[in-house]
Formats: C-alpha cells, sequence, structure tokens
C-alpha cells in the first residue's frame, strides 16, 4: 500500500513540477474559464435574480470546458517522449497511474474554481462563496475527473484525442452535472434540505461508482 | 534466465511474430538482428510486458512474466525509440521520479552515479528538451539502469550516441554481463552487434532463424551468415507458396 501511495505521490510531484516550470494547463485553463465567464456577463442583459438563478449552470459549464484542457493536456504530456510507456514500466500496480493522474487533475480545476467562483461573485454582486457550495464544486469536479481521466486515457491513443475527449466525456457525465447544478442551485437560491440531500447523495454515488470503475478497468484499459 | 516460448502476435491481419522461441543466460549479450519490420521491437514490447503476446509463455527465472508483472518489472531495465523522458524536467528530476517509481535505495547517490556514468553531469540540471538527442539517449540509459536491473531490454541503444559515448556504454554492459545480468539488444548494425554480443538472433519473418554465437566472428562473415540465413527462409517460402 505504501508503495502504491508513493507512485501517487511521485506523479503528482512530477506533473505539479513540470506545471510549475510551464504554467501550460492552468494557463490555458484560466484564460478560457475567465472568458466563458466574461462572455456570459456582458452578453447577456440579465436582472440580478436571473444572474443568480444562471449562476450555478455558467460556472459548472466553466468548470467543465476548463477541466477539458487539463485532461487532455496532462495525458498529452505522457504521450510526448512516449512518457505513458516509461509509467507502465515501473514496478508498481497501474491504477497508482490513474489515481495520480486524477489528483493532479482535480488540483488543477479546484485552482480554477478557487478563481472562477470569486470573479463571477464580484462581476454579479452576488456570494456564491460558501462551504455549501464549496462541498459541492469538490463532489462534482471529482466525480468528473474520474470519468475524465479514465476516458482520456482511452482517448490517447487516438490520432484526434483532443476532439473526442469532449465527444465520449460529456455524455456519460451528464447524471453528474445535473446533480451538480441542482445543488448548487438549491444552495445558492435556497430550496429544501431534502433535495439537497438528495442530490448531494448522487454526487457522492457518481464519484464512488467511477472510482470503483478505474479501479477495476484502468489496468485493462491501457494494455495494448 | 529469459526465456520466451512459442510467442505470436499479430497488429490486425498482419502476423508479426509467429512462433518466436529464445533464451538468454545470464550473463549473456544477445544482439537481436534483422530488417526493418522484422518484428524486434514488437519482440521487447511484449518481453518488456508492455505489449500483451497472442500467444506463447515468457518466463524470467522459471516463472511467468504474466503472475507477477510487477515484479518482473522490477527486475527489467527497458531502453525503446521514445526516450520516455519529461522534457519539463531536468535530467536529474527525470532520473529522481524514475527512482522514486522503482523505490531506488539510496537514490541521490544511484542517480549521481549514474549521471556521471553516461557523462551528463555537466548537464543534470539542465531541462530535458534542451538535450540534443544524443543525450536523451544516454539520459534515458541511465533511467533504465538506475534500479539495477536484472535483464536489459534495448531497441537501438546506440541511436545517436557517438562514439566515445558507444564506447562507455558497451564497456558498462560488458561489466554489467560479468556481473551475471543478461542483456538483449535490437540492432540492425552487424558491426555494432559484434563489438558487444556473445550471440547473434536473427528475426526474419516473425522468427528466429539463426542464433550464432558470435565468439570472433568479424561484421562481415556475420553479414555472409545472415545473408545466407534469410536467403534460404525466402527461397522455402517461395517453394511453399509454389507447391
Amino acid at each position: 500500500m505504501k508503495r502504491f501511495l508513493d507512485a501517487i505521490l511521485a506523479i503528482v510531484w512530477k506533473d505539479l513540477l513540470a506545471e510549475r516550470r510551464t504554467r501550460e494547463i492552468m494557463g490555458a485553463m484560466l484564460v478560457f474559464a475567465l472568458t466563458v465567464i466574461l462572455i456570459f456577463i456582458f452578453a447577456f442583459d440579465l436582472s440580478v435574480e436571473m444572474r443568480r438563478k444562471a449562476a450555478a449552470g455558467v460556472i459548472w459549464v466553466t468548470l467543465c470546458f476548463a477541466g477539458t484542457i487539463s485532461l487532455n493536456r496532462s495525458m498529452s504530456i505522457e504521450k510526448d517522449r512516449e512518457g505513458m510507456d516509461g509509467l507502465l514500466l515501473a514496478p508498481v500496480d497501474r491504477t497508482a497511474i490513474y489515481f495520480g493522474k486524477v489528483l493532479v487533475n482535480w488540483v488543477y480545476i479546484l485552482l480554477s474554481a478557487l478563481i472562477v467562483v470569486p470573479v463571477y461573485s464580484i462581476f454579479n454582486n452576488t456570494n456564491l462563496v460558501s462551504w455549501e457550495f464549496a462541498g459541492i464544486i469538490l463532489l462534482g469536479t471529482l466525480g468528473y475527473i474520474l470519468t475524465g481521466t479514465l476516458l482520456s486515457m482511452l482517448s490517447i491513443q487516438l490520432r484526434t484525442r483532443d476532439m473526442m475527449l469532449p465527444v465520449l466525456l460529456f455524455p456519460v457525465v451528464i447524471p453528474l452535472l445535473l446533480a451538480a447544478v441542482r445543488a448548487s442551485t438549491i444552495i445558492l437560491l435556497g430550496g429544501a434540505a431534502s433535495e439537497l440531500h438528495t442530490w448531494m447523495l448522487l454526487l457522492a454515488g457518481y464519484d464512488l461508482l467511477f472510482f470503483a470503475v478505474g479501479l477495476m478497468v484502468f489496468d485493462k484499459l491501457i494494455e495494448e | 534466465m529469459l526465456t520466451a516460448s512459442n510467442l505470436y502476435k499479430s497488429f490486425g491481419s498482419r502476423r508479426v511474430l509467429r512462433g518466436v522461441n529464445m533464451e538468454i543466460d545470464r550473463g549473456e549479450i544477445v544482439a537481436l538482428i534483422g530488417v526493418n519490420g522484422a518484428g524486434k521491437s514488437t519482440l521487447l514490447r511484449i518481453l518488456s510486458t508492455l505489449t500483451r503476446a497472442d500467444g506463447g509463455k515468457i518466463s524470467l527465472d522459471g516463472n511467468s512474466i504474466y503472475k507477477d508483472p510487477a515484479r518482473v518489472r522490477q527486475q527489467i531495465g527497458v531502453v525503446l525509440h521514445a526516450p520516455m523522458l519529461y522534457g519539463s524536467l531536468t535530467g536529474r528530476e527525470n532520473l529522481r521520479f524514475f527512482s522514486r517509481m522503482f523505490e531506488v535505495a539510496d537514490a541521490e547517490k544511484r542517480i549521481s552515479q549514474m549521471l556521471s556514468e553516461m557523462n551528463l553531469t555537466s548537464r543534470a540540471e539542465d531541462l530535458v528538451r534542451t538535450y540534443s538527442r544524443g543525450m536523451q539517449q544516454r539520459l534515458s540509459i541511465a533511467r533504465a539502469l538506475l534500479h539495477d536491473p536484472q535483464v536489459l531490454l534495448m531497441d537501438e541503444p546506440l541511436t545517436g550516441l557517438d562514439d566515445d559515448s558507444i564506447g562507455r556504454l558497451n564497456q558498462y554492459l560488458r561489466n554489467a554481463a560479468q556481473q551475471g545480468k543478461s542483456i538483449l539488444f535490437a540492432t540492425h548494425d552487424l558491426e555494432r552487434a559484434c563489438e558487444l554480443a556473445t550471440r547473434a538472433d536473427t528475426l526474419h519473418r516473425g522468427a528466429i532463424r539463426d542464433s550464432l554465437p558470435i565468439g570472433d566472428i568479424s561484421p562481415d562473415q556475420l553479414r555472409d551468415r545472415y545473408q545466407q540465413v534469410t536467403a534460404a527462409d525466402q527461397r522455402d517460402l517461395t517453394e511453399r507458396n509454389a507447391s
């Protein structure tokens, strides 16, 4: 187990070190996310009430699209100079590679959320920052990254991988996004606690399901 | 000892390996020779657990490599065409990362030793993307040797290396073989094969057609033998097809 965790942490260390140096992924994600937020703010002349109602949808769409950039790029790094073969040759359970990549991508998307949510709050003069909303972001982004990392491993072999990932990913994450948007809306606009509980359970269930799927199929998925 | 018996591999309708049998004893340096597309790289990928064969068995010291692949990977070092390195990390950081993945004991000392062996100490703190092709190859070899593997599998390891680096690597591999390590390297450079190997196996049309102890054989003799084997094999095929 220690070896498994060491391998996960080594992958996280390697990716974050490279990112600190190049700022390729976070740079692209933030430029993209902030542009989307600004377009939503300035393209529609919405009332304050409508902006509050639209907030959850806008934020989740922004995070998902920005997340696709990190998923694609973090896999491309492994394709350059065939780094993935180097990882596959390591004497550890190969699911460590999957969970290492999940952790790295989760860090990227959470850092994006940490900037996107306050920016949206400031421009719309509405407070979106709360512990409950942070909880939804944590659960929703984790499910998205668990699924996306698995599918990006699949699409890495394809010539059209940049295009294929969203095509494969978005249909699969529809239940997750629905739950995340509904739960966020209840927190931001108020609603029944029991309904919020249901959506939160769905988010947690989705995360658990894809955690288990990753654990079971990753090794088979990457085998030639 | 690394043993492969009756290995088969196809990609779609193209049959690449058609019953490969080979054994590499401890202390042996085997050159795998063959034309482009003969299946050398595929065979090395299969032996290194990166690709699964469609049929056949591979064992390391009597244990199937599919039973506990992680344990097998701890005992093999692999150099392929691509360097398997990260351009945004320095040479030392790359080795540090792989030493963590392979749980190398006393890693920093071993990293410095490998950098020195490959004559890369002065460039150790530079990003790998600034390295020349030959330097990347040397670092890739250092990566493969980092965990002191018992078996070395190398696909054209001398590509891009200058004469000095080739001399150093040959010496390192000879020493490794003397310590009981098994080495298999693919090449189509028969001169280099004669310099280093103790045996040359010819892979032709998906199978090992000849296995020749090198001893004092010259590159020209090896070339003649290689041409005889491949020509005879081609004749057999033509006759079989005609009948």
